[in-house]
């Protein structure tokens, strides 16, 4: 074990998701052997990573503004609304160009096994959107997973009989897969291949 | 199908084991203690990801070691497969078949068919339901490995629905916060997605038995002589007679959860599916369970056994056998059969600890396992 400075940072990078202590140690000695100008670039980007970007008011991607560049873009339609459970997922998306209407991010997805429930997620946010009564489709494309599957038949539920058009993403994406790991062609053959939910 | 080099790393009593086997029968002869069943074990475990004598992991891995690595040559239709599967306790396994990485160690299931018969197999019979329904799940994953992931998506969605419920009921009896109306609207789909993996297994399992009953039935009659009769019967609370169907049986099983609504929230728990049928055995008029006498609750469990590997011979991969065990335990008829069954196999591998217990005509390979070294000695 490492005292003082170098043992608070090994044990701080060994707090990142994905990051063992071994790693931990490589990262921490990595940046001791660093020039200052490049380890005070990254504080400088921690810092403004934090104090900067934010959630968009209407979707809850990160922005850096009130809402987020999609939200601000005209050429976006509200008409359809594409949720997704993380900000990564949207990039993921983006990547396919097969879609150009909105986006909500929920920010996770229902797990009574880690305690979250359909009031931890983004989901009154969004029915408040829906109620403004521009949106006509909702693509849900939450991970295809139990939890993922799980979250998008909630959602079904809740507004199908609101009278949206809902559809779910076609199967061709890996079952207990995430979304963010799905390659563009797959999701976006998903995209166009989109299927009712019943 | 034929297993023909297994090798162990780590893996229970082994630090290091390779075995190179023949077609035909293989006697493994040691005295008690000295690891032929550890040897059947880890093929039972590449076969099925579950070994026949614990439910756990951790016992497989060699006392003192992070994880143990089974390493199995199989040839089937003269084609060679290289199955590797490391066992870590707590974390998740791997597996690589042909050296390419599988993303989910249940992808392996299927490279290798073996049918085990062991003493634990009693609890077949006598034992609780669980031991049964692994019976017919492990079976089916056999011939339809894509049933791994139907069985691994049904469990999942069952233990989150579950912790829902429980959450919900420990609340209620301590008198705390629990899930709010939002959380709880979520039974419906989570309702939703249990009915429909349900009926899948299900419908899997119920036509898994259309075409089992009659190798079951057939192998009894071969070792028991005949006297009666065994049925195979499904039971769930869905009622009898179940068809096959998956729409039909995902209705069923939706509505059954709707009714069961009330009770299942005062309980805490999932009280309808097939996580909770039975497979019912019956000899001639009676049930087995509770009736069959300690040679006829035998030749049940080995029926049941024979039944699965013929069903498998029929489908065109005839799986390994392996007997652990079991010769010491039965009478001179019933070994007499259970040697012609393994003569007939492509290849067998039996344990026994007294070579004396197994019938003179099955002339095979001789390993003799000492102090966990094994020798060809024959
Ligand atoms: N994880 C483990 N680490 C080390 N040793 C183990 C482990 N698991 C089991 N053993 C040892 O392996 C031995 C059991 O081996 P095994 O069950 O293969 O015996 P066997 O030859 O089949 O005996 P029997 O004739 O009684 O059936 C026991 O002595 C046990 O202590
Ligand atoms: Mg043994
Ligand atoms: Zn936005």
């Amino acid at each position: 074990m490492y005292d003082g400075a170098l043992g608070d940072l090994i044990e701080e990078l060994g707090q990142l998701p994905g990051i063992g202590p071994k790693s931990a140690q490589r990262l921490a000695f990595h940046l001791l052997a660093s020039d200052s100008a490049d380890v005070e670039r990254l504080t400088s980007a921690l810092e403004r990573v934090k104090a900067q970007v934010r959630f968009c008011e209407n979707c809850g991607n990160v922005t850096e503004a009130e809402q987020c560049g999609i939200c601000r873009d005209p050429r976006r339609t509200e008409t359809l609304i594409c949720v997704v459970e993380e900000p990564k997922d949207v990039l993921a998306v983006e990547r396919t160009g097969e879609f150009r209407g909105r986006y909500h991010v929920l920010g996770g997805a229902i797990n009574p096994l880690e305690g979250i429930g359909p009031d931890d997620l983004r989901i009154r946010q969004l029915m408040v959107r829906l109620q403004k009564g521009e949106t006509k489709e909702l693509i849900l494309a939450t991970d295809p997973n139990t939890e993922g599957e799980a979250t998008a038949t909630y959602l079904a539920m809740l507004v199908k009989p609101m009278g949206f058009k809902v559809t779910r993403l076609a199967s061709g994406l890996p079952v207990g897969g995430d979304l963010e790991y799905a390659d563009e062609v797959t999701l976006g053959r998903a995209f166009s291949g989109r299927r009712d939910v019943d | 199908m034929r297993v023909r080099q297994l090798q162990l790393s780590d893996f229970r009593s082994y630090a290091h084991a390779q075995v190179l086997f023949d077609d035909g029968p293989s006697i493994l002869v040691g005295p008690n203690g000295h690891g032929k069943t550890n040897l059947v074990e880890a093929l039972v475990y590449l076969a099925n990801l579950r070994s026949h004598r614990v439910a756990s992991d951790a016992p497989l891995v060699r006392q003192g070691c992070e994880q143990a690595v089974i390493r199995a040559e199989i040839v089937h239709d003269s084609r060679r497969l290289l199955a590797e599967l490391a066992i870590v306790p707590g974390k998740s396994n791997k597996a690589r078949l042909n050296k390419t990485p599988l993303a989910r160690p249940r992808e392996i299931i299927g490279a290798l068919k073996a049918v085990a018969f062991a003493p634990e197999d009693l609890a077949l019979v006598r034992g609780e339901p669980s031991a049964r329904r692994r019976y017919l799940d492990e079976l089916l994953c056999a011939r339809f490995p894509r049933y791994a992931g139907v069985r691994a998506d049904y469990e999942r969605v069952l233990k989150q629905r579950n912790t829902l419920l429980r959450t919900a009921y420990l609340a209620k009896k301590t008198g705390g916060r629990g899930p709010g109306g939002a959380e709880m609207a979520t039974l419906d789909a989570w309702d939703a997605h249990l009915a429909r993996h349900g009926a899948e297994l299900l419908a899997g399992r119920l036509a898994l038995l259309d075409d089992l009953a009659e190798p079951v039935a057939k192998a009894h009659a071969k070792i028991a002589d005949g006297r009666s009769e065994v049925t195979l019967a499904y039971e769930s609370e869905l009622g009898d007679g179940l068809a096959a169907d998956q729409d039909l049986l995902a209705a069923r099983l939706g509505a059954a959860l709707a009714g069961a609504r009330a009770k299942e929230v005062e309980r805490g728990t999932t009280l309808v599916g097939p996580h909770r049928d039975d497979l019912d055995l019956q000899l001639g008029s009676l049930p087995v369970r509770g009736y069959a006498s300690h040679g006829e609750t035998w030749s049940v469990a080995l029926a049941l056994r024979l039944g699965a590997f013929e069903l498998l011979r029929a489908d065109g991969a005839a799986p390994i056998l392996i007997l652990d065990d079991v010769f010491a335990e039965l009478d001179a008829t019933r070994r007499e059969r259970l040697a012609e069954y393994a003569e007939a196999a492509p290849q067998t591998l039996i344990t026994c600890a007294v070579a004396g217990d197994v019938p003179e005509r099955l002339t095979g390979a001789r390993y003799d396992v000492w102090e966990g070294e094994i020798k060809r000695v024959l």
